[in-house]
């Protein structure tokens, strides 16, 4: 174990060497976080440990991709997508371009289940879905539209549940253990590293999902991140959050109207 | 919501269970009196997706204020918490939930060993954890941390648990400082405000 102490220096250590700013985010889950690779990677003490983060770059990379939480799935929460496809998606119909950001999209699982309800609505090859992480290595994947085939049958569940009405297997090729989902849907996705915490507005958007991300950081954090995203979100554009995430305490509620039971808000202006 | 005009528990008692323990839940929370001084917070293995059936259900057997938990939300006393499907309750302070998507352990999210853990950290000898009927060893070893920090740890009796892994477990590993049944529980839970005093 870690002493509490000793996890402050590491974060601070983190931020003044490479930049990476954990100092707002949820100290449980950290803890818990740091704990778990300490013991994966078997170091014999705390200043091997503070050691290694110092000197060795690489293996930072790898320490802030194990520190940030990368599960996720194919059309997770299948009564969220069932209403992004019937509450969300027919409204970005009218535009004639629709621009959509993942933020923390993770290994792009949620970015695929996007590209395919907009296929399903006819309104892909007019709309362009940029996912951004602060882990370069886990966006590698997404760019060539491959994820492991052990997990498909869930994903295939889950779109079903969604209201997906196609055959779900017609969207990729299964290979060797791995699933290539079609090019159509990988051409219209744009990947790029971004850090909610230190980087800035880069577009405006008509719809953002920003799914089980807001859970990690403090309310202050919270509160400049959802700052970040109402700013890069169009009047009358639509928030997606995580099934447990509100804004209801947050600083931007005031301009938003909650569509129904699931985590989905528009802006009123 | 951090709400620090509102009153934090002096002490946190936390129930958990999987297989065979909502039938216990059930008996217990109406004849139930939450006091001010304390919460209590439940953490049962439930089925994924984050319907709120269990909730709604939970709802109508108690008197007491009960709130399914959602993200940053505030503790504080008198109240009944219950933890989410398919995420990890931590405790962020003596004030705030916190959740956390990461890996399953134990096969379980929530894992009641994670939340153990994490009020085990927080709330030290100021937390009592129960653990009930189970069919997996998921919050053996969080209860025995709890031990460990000095809270008060109780397991319910395994010839009256439905599945008698979990408690099981716990008490191979020393975890407990008492064996109760279900109807001995209840009365402790019913007497802990003169206990606490």
């Amino acid at each position: 174990m870690v002493a509490e102490g000793d996890i402050d220096t590491l974060l601070d250590d983190i931020y003044r060497i490479h930049g990476y700013d954990f100092l707002n985010y949820s100290r449980s889950s950290l803890i818990r976080r740091i704990n778990r690779i300490y013991g994966m990677d078997k170091f014999p003490s705390f200043a091997e440990l503070r050691y290694k983060v110092q000197t060795d770059p690489e293996y930072v990379v790898k320490f802030v991709q194990e520190l940030t939480v990368n599960v996720t799935e194919m059309f997770r929460d299948p009564h969220f997508y069932h209403s992004l496809r019937n509450n969300v998606i027919p409204y970005l119909a009218s535009k004639p371009f629709i621009r959509i950001w993942h933020a923390g999209c993770s290994t792009g699982e949620e970015v695929f289940s996007v590209a395919i309800l907009l296929k399903e609505a006819g309104l892909l090859h007019k709309s362009l879905i940029y996912g951004t992480d602060i882990n370069a290595k886990v966006l590698e994947n997404i760019k060539k539209g491959v994820f492991p085939i052990n997990h498909l049958k869930q994903y295939s569940e889950n779109y079903i549940a969604s209201g997906g009405k196609e055959d779900f297997s017609n969207y990729y090729t299964a290979n060797y253990g791995q699933a290539k989902f079609k090019e159509e849907l990988s051409k219209k996705i744009i990947i790029s590293t971004h850090n909610l915490v230190s980087d800035g507005s880069f577009n405006e958007f008509d719809l953002i999902l920003c799914r089980n991300v807001l859970i990690y950081f403090n309310k202050e954090l919270q509160d400049c991140v959802l700052n970040l995203l109402d700013n890069s979100l169009a009047s009358l554009g639509y928030l997606a959050l995580g099934s447990k995430e509100t804004l209801k305490f947050s600083v931007i509620a005031p301009q938003y109207r909650q569509l129904n039971s699931e985590k989905i808000w528009r802006k009123a202006t | 919501m951090e709400e620090s005009n509102l009153k934090q528990p002096a002490k946190l008692i936390i129930i958990a269970g999987s297989a065979g323990s909502l039938t216990i839940l059930f008996e217990l929370l109406p004849l139930l009196e939450i006091q001010p001084g304390y919460s209590l917070l439940i953490v049962v293995h439930r089925k994924s997706d984050s319907d709120s059936t269990l909730f709604e259900i939970l709802k109508l057997k108690t008197n007491n204020p009960i709130i399914e938990i959602e993200d940053k939300q505030s503790l504080t006393e008198g109240m009944i918490y219950l933890a989410p499907a398919d995420y990890h309750l931590l405790i962020e302070n003596r004030n705030l939930f916190c959740l956390d998507f990461s890996e399953k352990v134990n096969f379980s999210r929530p894992s009641i060993d994670v939340t153990f853990e994490s009020a085990a950290r927080i709330f030290k000898k100021d937390t009592i954890g129960i653990l009930l009927s189970g069919a997996n060893e998921d919050g053996s070893q969080g209860l025995l941390t709890l031990k460990q920090y000095g809270g008060y740890t109780i397991v319910q009796a395994p010839h009256t648990a439905q599945v008698s892994v979990m408690p099981d477990a716990a008490i191979r590993l020393n975890a407990f400082d008492k064996i109760m049944t279900p109807a001995e529980i209840l009365d402790f839970l019913n007497t802990v405000q003169e206990k606490l005093g």
